[in-house]
């Protein structure tokens, strides 16, 4: 109790009240005559818990996740922060899957509902779409029992003239023993994309049926006469690599390669950058300068830039080139992964609707075996295993948003709350390091899937100026690589996600869903009464004119009127003027991170209510529309627990 | 809020009665007003010599001063010029784009713009009191304060109408120096002392109230991008001469046209309105965070980037709001 929760942006803004600890969340509460304002923390999500000094007002203790949320916590007895601290790293690392928060997460669904659910995105369906099987690629069960490779699905496309001789002789030359396989087919001029690990050339060694591999997967392309061979990591690395008897492809040993270096970093450098940025975010008042050299010095957006052009490149050699090009890293589960999917968004429209972005991760990320468990920590595991790797991926395609508004089915909240549950683990989809392991473990019978609870909101995802019909949404999307350092943005609304005093604090995307919901009624309106009119002067001499009522177009939508008075509190501009009320009669209550009262943990997004019990699993679509945006659910916005607060303050 | 130039206090603490009378008439009893001097204060302190100086305390006790050293003059046209070059150089690194933004300090200026008059606004608005600005002249970075602080804190600044008022009296007719300051603009080496881009300055941040709050402005981008246009080199009379003074010699009013009679036009106004516009009754404070403050690529990528998708983004935006 009479545990004090500190804002980053203003110490005025501390509030006390009482730290609670659940199985699966750590739960503050504010103490307050009307308002409970409640923040909840998945245990999954917390990423390290620092104690720092007891300090005259308390003992501190800061909790940071994975969401970059930071919760700043002052316990007034250093005995008590002691506890919750040494309670916390214990529930913040599982030691075994089923501590998981899916395992017991009940969105009360039945089994077929939930079934259906893991279904909504097949990876079958998808190779179809692209054409596949045909005259050149064929599906492949050598890896049925995954027995030539763990880490494979049991299911890969290889080019038609690969054996099964060839497929297994080619994965004990590569790392992991990860062969190439296929990524993306375009269908278009038989381009593909494949995807493996590095071969284990050493200085000299060879393997036909490597070679062969290669091979196979040029002639699956008539349309070439050759393959580019990508190796996505900086060239020292990939030659220290041959000293341990890895590397990478020589191009005299593999007929008609072209092989190409594209420097990415590898998972400690970007580890080591994301803190760095972190540490940025944290500053207390940090001038122009400390943040954009901070940013710099951290090098992320750097970073980003590398796996955009990496994607870039591929993307222009499928569509302009119209060259198969294989992909490969170290071990062909980061890296790879990052630059493939990258590619396919730029080439494919498909993969920038909702339903094909979750295609998407499922097939390059998921199905491919990229190792989330040791990635983003379900389970206590090596530090030195941990990097945002999808977390970059996930903000190229926010750079991409940026510079394309108009090419995304999806916006920037589906962005961010994908992130949030790959670390969350309330849904199975990202658990365990290979789709071996999750069949183990049978995630399909035992979990959720994410997909199906996106999908079921999609409402709150869609991007207002996506249109299937616009140029931007069709065919390939053309970034400029250089120059253009300056596109690349900091993303406030991920890296700062909790701070919404730094955000606009007018969502145009809002707005604009809003205007195309109450244009759409309006149309319907307008149809159902041009038909009574139709019926009336049917029935009728024309003596009796009816009018239809037009609804006044311009008039202004009052979605908007209460949004203006969204904690609009200014800042503290100076220190001199201490004087100052923190906030101003005729204002709102001022947002704060994850505003939860118990009125909207119904309405809110379940996501970060996480209050399993509450949660209806309906949403109420029907308050958005009629009281024209009165309550939509977003955990971001915190509109209606502001509205709520400020009525009841 | 009241605007002037510095009190020729001096070496000597000269004193005025008659404006110590003035600033005692503003105030009503009991009550307190703050000064806000764009001025370090050492600067401040240092006008003296020149003749110049500060309010003192003991003469004016009921003002209480604050400083905020924003940046005009010669510094601060390197710092444009400076952040032009880096947009315009081709090179491939991301990291050394960021110092070069950094280094340009311009971002560092359009925040501590925001952020003073921000203040003035707050002194205004949450602590009733009266605000006097003043730098030394008067005509750059106290303008600059009082046009910011107005859109802040009057919504009826933020119509399209509104805001060309708010220009012709706390820019026009304060009397900047236009003609001094908008000469040559980013190109402009060596000689040239008396040019600055505060009106650019201006601009950057009301783009960067729009980026906040977009839903609060009547205008949109283009505006803005117009607006320095024609600061710079225009076929209307509205930005010539430094003050009235000098349009009255040269007979403006009769022999050129002005640049908002044009705008105003319904087939011109049509690209200048903001079509999310909804009116915000309230007063709208901006962050001045650093996350907060983007560099705004419409303007300082305007040549350099290609603006199609964008642009179909606006026409989308237009299309949704205005019905198909």
């Amino acid at each position: 109790e009479n545990v004090r929760l500190l804002d980053r942006l203003s110490s005025r803004r501390a509030v006390v009240g009482t730290l609670y600890l659940t199985a699966t969340h750590v739960i503050f509460v504010e103490n307050g005559s009307d308002t409970r304002k409640e923040t909840w923390v998945l245990h999954s999500q917390i990423s390290s818990i620092e104690k720092q000094a007891t300090t005259a007002t308390g003992c501190p203790l800061l909790i940071r996740c994975k969401n970059f949320q930071v919760i700043h916590l002052v316990i007034p007895q250093e005995r008590d922060c002691h506890d919750v601290y040494i309670s916390l790293i214990r529930l913040a690392r599982p030691v075994k899957y089923e501590e998981l928060y899916c395992f017991s997460f009940n969105p009360k669904l039945d089994k077929e509902e939930r079934e259906q659910g893991w279904k909504l995105v097949d990876l079958n369906e998808e190779y179809n779409r692209m054409g596949v099987p045909n005259n050149y690629w064929q599906i492949s069960d050598v890896n049925r029992d995954y027995g030539v490779c763990d880490s494979y699905p049991t299911e890969v496309y290889v080019p038609k003239s690969a054996t099964a001789h060839i497929i297994v002789g080619s994965s004990k030359f590569r790392s992991r023993r990860r062969f190439p396989a296929l990524s993306y087919y375009c269908k278009g001029n038989n381009a593909s994309i494949c995807r493996s690990s590095q071969p284990l050339s050493g200085f000299s060694a060879r393997c036909l049926e490597d070679e062969q591999m290669l091979q196979a997967i040029r002639k699956a392309n008539p349309g070439s006469d050759f393959i580019y061979v990508v190796d996505t990591r900086p060239k020292l690395n990939a030659m220290a690599n041959r000293a341990a008897g890895k590397g990478y492809e020589n191009e005299d040993n593999y007929s008609n390669i072209k092989f190409q270096f594209i420097g990415i970093e590898n998972i400690h450098v970007m580890r080591n950058s994301l803190q760095k940025m972190l540490e940025v975010c944290e500053l207390k008042s940090p001038s122009m300068s400390d943040f954009l050299w901070g940013l710099e010095n951290s090098g992320w957006l750097k970073h980003i830039k590398a796996i955009m052009d990496a994607g870039i490149f591929i993307a222009k050699a499928v569509a302009e080139e119209g060259v198969s090009v294989l992909v490969h890293c170290s071990d062909g589960w980061d890296r790879t992964a990052q630059v493939c999917s990258v590619a396919s968004l730029l080439l494919d429209p498909y993969y920038r609707t909702m339903k094909g972005f979750m295609v998407l991760i499922e097939k390059d990320w998921v199905s491919f075996g990229h190792k989330f468990n040791h990635r983003y920590g379900n389970l206590d595991g090596d530090p030195k295993e941990i990097s945002p790797v999808i977390d970059q991926f996930i903000e190229c395609v926010w750079q991409l948003m940026e510079q394309f508004p108009c090419a995304f089915e999806f916006n920037e909240r589906f962005l961010i709350h994908i992130q949030h549950h790959i670390y969350s683990c309330q849904f199975g989809n990202f658990l365990c390091n290979s789709q071996k392991e999750r069949r183990e473990l049978n995630i399909k019978e035992r979990t959720y899937s994410l997909w199906a609870h996106l999908w079921k909101n999609r409402a709150d995802y869609l991007n207002p100026l996506y249109r299937s019909d616009h140029s931007q949404t069709q065919g390939t999307l053309h970034p400029q690589i250089a120059p253009c350092n300056f596109l690349y943005k900091f993303w406030s609304g991920m890296y700062n996600r909790f701070e919404k005093g730094l955000h606009p604090r007018q969502s145009v995307t809002d707005y604009l869903m809003a205007v195309k919901e109450e244009t759409q009624q309006l149309e319907e309106e307008l149809e159902v009464l041009q038909e009574r009119l139709a019926n009336l002067q049917k029935s009728q001499s024309g003596n009796n004119k009816v009018k239809s009522k037009q609804q006044d177009r311009s008039k202004q939508f009052g979605l908007y009127t209460s949004n203006n008075s969204l904690a609009n509190t200014p800042q503290e501009y100076s220190n001199d003027l201490k004087s100052f009320p923190s906030r101003s009669p005729s204002q709102g209550d001022e947002d704060s991170a994850l505003i939860l009262t118990q009125d909207n943990l119904k309405s809110s997004d379940p996501d970060l209510s996480a209050n399993s019990d509450q949660e209806s699993g309906v949403e109420d679509l029907s308050c958005r529309s009629s009281s024209g945006g009165g309550c939509l659910p977003s955990e971001d916005s915190g509109k209606d627990s502001d509205e709520a607060v400020f009525l009841a303050g | 809020l009241l605007r002037s130039s510095q009190p020729l206090t001096g070496p000597n603490r000269r004193r005025c009665r008659e404006d110590e009378q003035l600033l005692g008439t503003i105030l009503a009893e009991g009550e307190r007003g703050f000064v806000v001097d764009t001025r370090s204060a050492q600067a401040a302190k240092q006008a003296r010599m020149g003749g110049g100086g500060t309010e003192p305390k003991s003469s004016y006790p009921r003002w209480r001063r604050l400083h905020r050293a924003l940046e005009r003059g010669r510094p601060l046209q390197e710092s444009f010029a400076r952040l032009v070059e880096a947009c315009g150089e081709p090179g491939p690194s991301v990291e050394r784009w960021l110092g070069r933004l950094e280094g340009s300090r311009w971002l560092s200026h359009v925040q501590a713009a925001l952020s003073t008059a921000c203040l003035a606004a707050q002194c205004l608005d949450r602590e009733g009191c009266s605000v006097l600005v003043h730098g030394a002249e008067g005509t750059d970075t106290t303008l600059l304060v009082t046009a910011l602080a107005q859109l802040i804190l009057e919504p009826s600044c933020r119509t399209l109408e509104g805001f060309q008022g708010l220009l012709e009296r706390e820019w026009i007719q304060a009397g900047h120096p236009f003609q001094l300051r908008c000469a040559r603009s980013a190109s402009c080496h060596g000689r040239a002392k008396q040019e600055a881009p505060l009106f650019l300055l201006f601009l950057d941040c009301v783009w960067q109230l729009s980026r906040q709050f977009p839903l609060s402005l009547e205008f949109g981008e283009q505006l803005l991008l117009t607006l320095f246009d024609n600061a710079y080199a225009s076929a209307y009379g509205t930005f010539l001469c430094n003050n009235e003074r000098e349009r009255s010699l040269c007979k403006l009013k009769e022999s050129t046209h002005s640049l908002w009679a044009w705008l105003n036009q319904p087939e011109e106004k049509q690209k200048y309105l903001n079509p999310l516009y909804s009116h915000n009754p309230l007063v709208i404070w901006p962050s001045v965070e650093p996350q907060s403050i983007q560099l705004w690529q419409g303007f300082f990528l305007r040549w350099i980037r290609p603006s199609q998708h964008l642009d179909e983004a606006q026409a989308e935006i237009r299309r949704l709001v205005e019905g198909s």
